[in-house]
């Protein structure tokens, strides 16, 4: 009996320990999360579905990038075209998606696209620049940061082009509706599909990061890219899928997003890699390579999205949304650097 | 005055989850080489640390002159007269020679009067005269990266011997020298001795131990286990004190029977002129084929090319009679080859990965379930398998591997190569930086292997080690072979005679 209750109060401590770990381990989502709380508080309407289906889109989105860019992170690279490759993607999907009727027709000499064939070919499109990315920098050997400045730099260029620098307009309804559709069409309840999109990829990257050969080369070229090498891993063929996959993600990513806001325009996605970088550093990839898991990208996104609108719900001047951020990344970061540098 | 220039005390240090030292204690004498000896982990890179400021000490003191100190930082350590070469030497390659010596403390000028800036003259004049102590003639304003390791060595303690050192650590300062670098290196020590500098050698290298030092400090598991006069000591009582017992047979019996020819290189030749040519060989089932030679011969490049890692030009390699079409390491892989590379932590371990990750990432293939799934219990029992039979120390499979020692990691990576099933085994240096132990089981698994059937080629730079372990071994000069020695005539006479056989 006694010793049953010892038993008790010892899982009890080892429970107390495994949160106050969780709380230092990850300083900034608990700080977050406390602000959440607070800001709830405060303001009524906060703990809303509203909110939280806004949230949960926001979020979807960004996550679907996020998880693009994990792998060249991993694998000690970045990938700085994200958002551009996004942009262009929301371009391109927004002009086949216009409707055959609509007076502001960019491409009048096409026909009335399916949705579904839009997706088909942003998503080839979106797999040709990870590809392209790909080739520089296994085959032309140019660190993925100058790789990745170059080819955003063309892709915004070329989004400007096809889109003649117009905002794009005049979707298909079903376009716009199915994206933007709920399950629950009750007022206080409902969830976006966005989220169930994002799930089913969340899910799908996490059985590829560790269950794959695939996933095991890439953490296996980020821990050291030599020794993978010599380890009889395809590096150039793992790390060409990286870009490639990264590529598809912000094809979606893009996808979804015009139809999410309804319109596209080339500036669309501008900033979003480092957004998606700043998600997944703070949600524990590793920026010397190697480390880095699906569901810390998700919290970090989530986490990031959270501040976004804690910040818009206190009422502080837009600009000054982004000092906040950028703080964050910095303080994020360095918590996290603390916890490798503090073992001397 | 006290006759030590520098004690260390009761020196304990405890890092979570080990006492790294405890009670250890080192008394210097001015003029003297003092080696440092123990097994890898036995503390002594932590006592270094601990009397050059890195770590802190837990307990314990340092007296500098019999005075009490505490070291903070090793910018203290250097003010004192402290200064130490690290076994990785940590240069800037694409700066010069001069400015590598006297980084962060640049003689300076005044421009114009009040403008302080770098002056090159006076630190390129301070330069030449401090590569003179060292016996170096090389241009100050060479760039450091186009220097032999030997060379940028020989910077390193020229750049400590212009703080005016005292007290100088070398810490395996030999491990990538040939022996006419060390003649030289120990010319230099034998100046140093002559000003009065107190010298801190650790090294495994107990030829050289004996050859070199005045007085042996030992250490095992942190303790401080005693000091000797040099010329007390012999190779074999050493080693007895260091691993605290007696070791009755440094190389397991070896009971391979060389079978057959089995794999064949032929007319090998490297894309780069200086590198290893019309290299012929052939290796039997079941041989351990060792391969010696100096730093330099080119064998760590010639198995780094027959490997796939290196380019070739010229030259065919068969086994059982069919030719091997190698031009990247997963396809000598595929055809039953594997390679343990000398650098482990250059191209051996994936340091943040976990154990299991690091045994299985060459034979991932082989747990795949539907042909896409990866079976974690199968890898788990890879693992367990490994640490079983090859005796591996680890928390557990999850462990990142580079919190494990250098000689658990090294039977990592010979389990990941074994994972694979080869029939040819490369082992290059496989005990370098190991500890003795760890070294005898490494051993034991080679003979095993060599036993099962397994063609081993073994690259060593320990003469002992080569003559010790090989059926036969081939020596290397200057990309060269230059010759096979086998039974009675595989002596060290005759090794280092094929060894120095330049054109």
């Amino acid at each position: 009996m006694q010793t049953q209750s010892k038993e008790t109060a010892a899982r009890q401590v080892s429970a107390g320990q495994k949160i106050l770990k969780f709380i230092t381990g990850n300083p900034i989502v608990f700080l977050l999360l406390i602000a959440a709380i607070v800001v709830g508080v405060l303001k009524d309407n906060f703990f809303s579905w509203a909110n939280l289906a806004n949230l949960i889109s926001n979020t979807a989105v960004r996550f679907l990038i996020a998880l693009g860019v994990s792998g060249c992170l991993i694998t000690k690279g970045t990938d700085l075209s994200a958002g551009r490759q996004v942009g262009f993607a929301a371009v391109v999907a927004g002009i086949l998606c216009q409707r055959g009727d609509y007076t502001g027709r960019l491409w009048k000499w096409a026909p009335e696209m399916d949705i579904s064939i839009v997706l088909v070919i942003v998503v080839v499109l979106g797999l040709a620049w990870g590809l392209i990315n790909g080739v520089i920098v296994t085959k032309l050997h140019v660190p993925p940061f100058i790789a990745t400045l170059g080819t955003q730099t063309i892709i915004y260029g070329i989004s400007l082009v096809i889109s003649d620098a117009q905002p794009i307009g005049g979707f298909q309804k079903i376009y716009t509706t199915l994206i933007n559709g709920r399950i629950g069409n009750v007022r206080s309840f409902h969830l976006p599909y966005l989220l169930f999109v994002a799930l089913l990829f969340g899910l799908l990257f996490y059985f590829i990061y560790n269950y794959t050969r695939h996933g095991k080369y890439m953490y296996a070229i980020g821990g050291n890219d030599i020794a993978a090498e010599v380890s009889g891993v395809n590096t150039t063929a793992t790390l060409m899928r990286i870009y490639a996959a990264a590529g598809v993600m912000y094809a979606i990513a893009g996808y979804l997003l015009a139809a999410k806001s309804g319109g596209a325009s080339a500036s669309m996605g501008q900033g979003y890699e480092l957004e998606a970088i700043a998600g997944c550093t703070i949600g524990g990839v590793s920026t010397t390579g190697g480390i880095g898991t699906v569901p810390g990208i998700l919290v970090g996104v989530l986490v990031f999205e959270l501040l976004k609108i804690i910040l818009q719900f206190l009422g502080v001047n837009p600009y000054y949304n982004y000092v906040v951020q950028g703080l964050v990344i910095v303080l994020a970061v360095s918590l996290d650097i603390r916890k490798y540098i503090a073992k001397k | 005055m006290s006759e030590f220039v520098l004690e260390m005390t009761d020196v304990s240090k405890s890092f979570p989850g080990v006492k790294a030292l405890d009670h250890a204690q080192l008394r210097l004498r001015p003029g003297k080489v003092h080696a440092l000896m123990g097994e890898n982990g036995a503390g002594k890179s932590t006592l270094m640390k601990c009397m050059f400021g890195i770590y802190k000490m837990d307990e314990g003191q340092i007296l500098v002159d019999g005075q009490p100190v505490t070291i903070h930082d090793p910018m203290e350590a250097l003010k004192m007269g402290i200064a130490m070469v690290h076994q990785e030497l940590q240069p800037i390659p694409a700066r010069t020679v001069g400015e590598n010596i006297f980084l962060g403390r640049y003689p300076l000028k005044k421009l114009l009067g009040f403008i302080p800036t770098v002056d090159h003259k006076k630190m390129y004049a301070d330069t030449a005269e401090l590569l003179k102590k060292v016996r170096m003639t090389f241009d100050p304003r060479q760039k450091v990266g186009e220097l032999s390791v030997s060379q940028m060595q020989s910077v390193e303690i020229a750049k400590a011997v212009s703080a005016n050192c005292r007290v100088l650590i070398l810490d395996e300062p030999t491990s990538s020298l040939t022996s006419n670098e060390v003649d030289a290196l120990f010319r230099i020590i034998d100046d140093l001795k002559a000003e009065n500098v107190a010298v801190v050698y650790i090294s495994h290298k107990m030829d050289e131990i004996l050859r070199i030092s005045d007085e042996v400090t030992i250490m095992r598991d942190g303790h401080y286990i005693g000091t000797w006069e040099a010329s007390e000591l012999t190779t074999d009582k050493i080693i007895t004190q260091m691993v605290g017992r007696q070791m009755t047979n440094l190389y397991p019996p070896r009971e391979n029977v060389p079978g057959e020819t089995v794999f064949e290189v032929h007319d090998f030749t490297s894309i780069n002129p200086r590198s290893f040519r019309h290299v012929n060989f052939s290796l039997r089932r079941g041989e351990i084929l060792g391969v010696g030679g100096l730093v330099g011969a080119q064998r760590t490049e010639l198995m780094e090319g027959l490997f796939g890692i290196r380019s070739h030009v010229s030259g065919q390699i068969f086994y059982e009679g069919h030719e091997l079409k190698i031009s990247r390491p997963k396809d000598a892989i595929d055809q039953g080859i594997a390679m343990l590379t000398e650098d482990r932590r250059g191209s051996g371990i994936m340091g943040v990965l976990s154990v299991a990750d690091n045994i299985s990432i060459a034979s991932l293939n082989h747990y795949l379930d539907h042909g896409i799934a990866i079976n974690t219990r199968k890898i788990e029992n890879l693992v367990q398998e490994n640490v079983a039979k090859m005796n591996i120390k680890t928390p557990s499979s999850k462990t990142q591997i580079k919190s494990l020692s250098g000689g658990n990691q090294q039977k990592v990576l010979v389990g990941r190569w074994l994972a694979n099933n080869p029939d040819v085994l490369i082992l290059d240096e496989p005990t370098r930086g190991i500890d003795v132990g760890a070294k005898y089981e490494i051993y034991c698994i080679i003979a095993d292997l060599a036993k099962q059937g397994k063609s081993i080629i073994m690259i060593s730079s320990e003469m002992s080690e080569l003559i010790g372990m090989s059926d036969r071994i081939m020596v290397m000069c200057d990309g060269r072979v230059t010759g096979f020695v086998e039974g009675e005539e595989a002596t060290q006479e005759n090794i280092m005679a094929l060894a120095t056989q330049f054109e």
